[in-house]
């Protein structure tokens, strides 16, 4: 059925409600962490060659720029990892009611960002 | 009606299972990881070495990377049937992504089991 009403969007006037901002969150983090996979993979390597290339290796990571795009690739994970226990209980229609749904969503946006300053301070 | 391509979704139920159980699999690899790295929280070169020595956490290793390709193909493949709509653009960058996975998973293999 075709409707000829008149469209009007407004998109800086259009707020994502938090759901939709975890859901878009846990694509972007999807795509950055897909992306990331040779460099992570590279890493697991450096940490498992002989103990001098590990020292090596660890002043290397130790890099204040390198530092910060592994923490931000922690939040990457732990982001997508949060957001994809939420999906899983949705799927198996779990905290679907719109209270519940937006309450978590807050939850999963907490605990990742909670996280990733607390293990990343701890590794700074 | 189903509108069926030669790059479209393998059809539904089956992915979408495959995505959910293969994250389950890095769930639960997720936490054995976490629960090694709180036990020896001195993270000695060592320690870490000797885990990842042993030949079920390499298995278990190998395993979980092997949920991580299947896991991020469907996604990523999702990402592009969302937004890339011409026909060849889209089947390249299906290539590209199943090429960039594989080239991964080879690595990963190498790494793991230090050939």
């Amino acid at each position: 059925m075709q409707k000829s009403r008149p469209k009007h969007l407004d998109l800086p006037k259009i707020r994502l409600p938090i759901p939709g901002f975890v859901s878009i969150l846990h694509r972007v983090s999807g795509a950055v962490l897909f992306l990331a996979l040779p460099a992570v993979l590279f890493l697991l390597d450096g940490s498992l060659r002989s103990s001098t290339q590990f020292e090596d290796f660890r002043s290397f990571i130790a890099h204040p720029v390198i530092k910060l795009g592994l923490i931000g690739l922690l939040w990457a994970y732990l982001h997508h990892a949060c957001a994809g226990i939420r999906f899983l209980f949705l799927d198996i229609h779990k905290g679907v009611d719109l209270h519940t749904a937006r309450l978590t969503a807050k939850v999963v946006m907490f605990v990742s960002l909670a996280l990733t300053v607390m293990i990343g301070g701890v590794l700074w | 009606m189903v509108n069926r391509h030669v790059i479209g979704a393998h059809y539904g139920l089956r992915d979408w299972l495959l995505q959910r159980i293969t994250a389950v699999v890095m769930l639960a690899y997720t936490i054995g990881l976490i629960f090694f790295l709180v036990m020896v929280s001195g993270a000695s070169f060592q320690g870490w070495k000797a885990l990842m020595g042993m030949t079920w956490v390499r298995v278990f290793t190998s395993v979980s990377i092997i949920a991580l390709a299947l896991h991020a193909w469907v996604g990523v493949r999702d990402i592009w049937m969302d937004y890339v709509k011409p026909l060849g653009l889209r089947l390249t960058l299906h290539v590209l992504t199943i090429l960039w996975l594989v080239a991964s998973l080879v690595y990963a293999v190498k790494v793991v089991w230090g050939v």
